[in-house]
């Protein structure tokens, strides 16, 4: 049978993808310093050296503060740009999307070394803002992608509708726009939130003094008797952002099985 | 009047051009800048040319791109041919397709940096494959060159873009009409010719798709060289981090850097310029 040929294929290509994320919750819990076969019992004490680790504890308030502002600023400018190449008709968008797109095509150590050399010839200090800036550049383009296919996906004649029904320009947006862009909304922000708590080079570029998270496991990779308390850190973050993802797709679902106009 | 008159549009558009113009094109002109200076002590000495004399002179950078763009190519192909039938299930033969995309993403919400690293613990040498093989009497001893070396990136690579090859394959797969397969099978085409003639030309755009998605940041990626690939399978990126943070040649490591990207934009431009040429000429 083909069919039974592909279905073993897509198994083992299920195992190819899931072995190593399966690795790092094994040693989290491997009674050994060493990560390293044969395993060694049971423990938790790295979980619970994690709450006592303060740098560590540091680190990932600078990454959930950075991916915040991030999201929040790349999924603002994103709504922007999305309505203006979407409900204008404008000469130059494509070359503006084109440029917005840019940083998708190159590599992420070229962003963040060239923003590097900005900030030193404005004199400004490498600091979390700086990290921000940075994200954007790779965040914008995933936020413009998503947003602009959800204003595709819904009529502008709903809007054109609340316009000649007497609604000003904001409140249209408030009551047509922005509820039907909700569930695009979400997506955005939780990309580029994930994009941006889980991007390392470029933070390792700008951060200076103050690590993110990323940038700190970075550091901590070179220290073998600190990674298992590393291992144990990246389960807890696997485990949150799946049941972030399954939630984020069930209200997904939910946004497009019950489009509702108005609030 | 849905359709606002466009001034309207390029205020809207104004903020996120002068966010990207301040963080991208500002900084990749001074990039340039640097790159067409000296380097004198801590500061910028006059103009010149000599990095790129340095650099496109030298038969160490030149194997160092040459490598580099044999690693990514390689990591595309084995990427693509990989996930090729992956996202085929999904799109023709998958009950539960939306089950299966979800299974297929999980593993990619893992911090990028642990998922290498969980290679290195894979190939190493007190590894996960070299301990199965003990205990299974495959090998008498530990296998050193699982890691450390270009083969190490390939696999690393081909783990870390997997979901960029799968989801825009499935995706032009997906919106295959399925009549046209129909009508070649009542014409009489067997399951491979109707794959041949029909599939494989119709799902090109999400393979082209796919492989630069793959290809281009892959040349550009430190971290996987970095932990996995030793002496052997450094990249472009690695001695560039090498000359701004530890060498402190400034302009060397800006001249590479945009050497770097040129040459992957114009092999990009020709793959994709072939690629759709012999879509055009097998139809």
């Amino acid at each position: 049978m083909k069919n039974r040929g592909l279905l073993l294929y897509a198994l083992a290509y299920l195992a190819f993808l899931y072995m190593p994320v399966l690795v790092l919750p094994v040693f989290s819990f491997n009674n050994s310093e060493f990560i390293a076969f044969p395993l060694s019992g049971f423990t938790t004490r790295w979980y619970a050296g994690l709450a006592a680790d303060s740098a560590m504890l540091h680190a990932l308030g600078n990454s959930l503060k950075v991916g915040a502002a991030t999201a929040l600023a790349s999924t603002l400018l994103g709504l922007l740009a999305a309505k203006a190449v979407t409900r204008n008709r404008l000469r130059g968008a494509g070359l503006a999307l084109g440029f917005i797109s840019l940083p998708l095509f190159i590599p992420d150590i070229v962003l963040g070394l060239s923003l590097l050399l900005l900030l030193g010839a404005v004199g400004l200090p490498l600091s979390l803002a700086a990290v921000v800036l940075g994200h954007l550049l790779v965040c914008v383009p995933f936020a413009l992608t998503v947003l602009i296919a959800r204003f595709e996906g819904f009529d502008p004649n709903l809007e054109e509708a609340s316009a000649d029904l007497g609604e000003d320009g904001w409140m249209t947006f408030w009551r047509i726009t922005f509820p039907l862009m909700l569930p695009g909304i979400a997506a955005s922000l939780l990309l580029t939130f994930i994009t941006s708590f889980d991007e390392f080079l470029v933070a390792y570029f700008l951060s200076g003094t103050e690590a993110t998270l990323p940038v700190y496991i970075w550091g901590q990779l070179r220290f073998p008797e600190r990674l298992p308390v590393v291992l144990a850190l990246g389960a807890i973050i696997l485990t949150v952002s799946v049941a972030l993802v399954i939630c984020a797709e069930l209200l997904r679902n939910r946004g497009v099985a019950r489009p509702r106009v108005g609030a | 009047m849905a359709i606002g008159n466009s001034g309207k549009g390029y205020v809207l558009l104004a903020p996120t051009l002068l966010v990207m113009g301040l963080a991208l094109a500002a900084p990749l002109l001074l990039l340039a800048v640097y790159s067409l200076h000296d380097q004198n002590g801590l500061a910028l000495g006059g103009w010149t040319l000599a990095q790129y004399r340095a650099v496109l002179a030298s038969a160490g950078y030149r194997s160092l791109f040459l490598r580099s763009i044999a690693i990514s190519g390689l990591v595309t192909l084995v990427t693509v041919a990989l996930a090729y039938p992956m996202a085929y299930f999904v799109a023709f033969h998958a009950r539960r397709k939306f089950a299966w995309l979800i299974a297929l993403t999980i593993p990619f919400w893992t911090s990028y940096l642990l998922r290498v690293f969980a290679w290195k613990i894979i190939l190493g040498f007190d590894g996960v494959i070299n301990s199965a093989a003990l205990r299974l009497h495959l090998i008498d001893q530990p296998l050193s060159l699982l890691l450390y070396n270009p083969f190490a990136v390939v696999v690393t690579l081909a783990h870390a873009w997997a979901a960029f090859a799968i989801l825009p394959i499935y995706v032009s797969l997906e919106k295959i009409d399925r009549s046209l397969l129909e009508a070649a099978g009542d014409l009489g085409d067997g399951a491979l010719r109707r794959f041949l003639r029909i599939t494989l030309p119709l799902s090109l755009p999400g393979v082209i798709g796919a492989a630069i998605l793959i290809f281009v940041p892959t040349t550009g990626d430190y971290v996987t060289p970095e932990l996995v690939g030793g002496t052997k399978g450094t990249m472009i990126a690695n001695v560039i981090e090498v000359q701004f943070n530890s060498v402190g040649n400034w302009p060397l490591g800006a001249a590479l850097s945009l050497v770097s990207m040129a040459m992957v934009a114009v092999i990009a431009a020709l793959f994709v310029a072939s690629a759709r040429a012999a879509a055009k000429a097998a139809r």
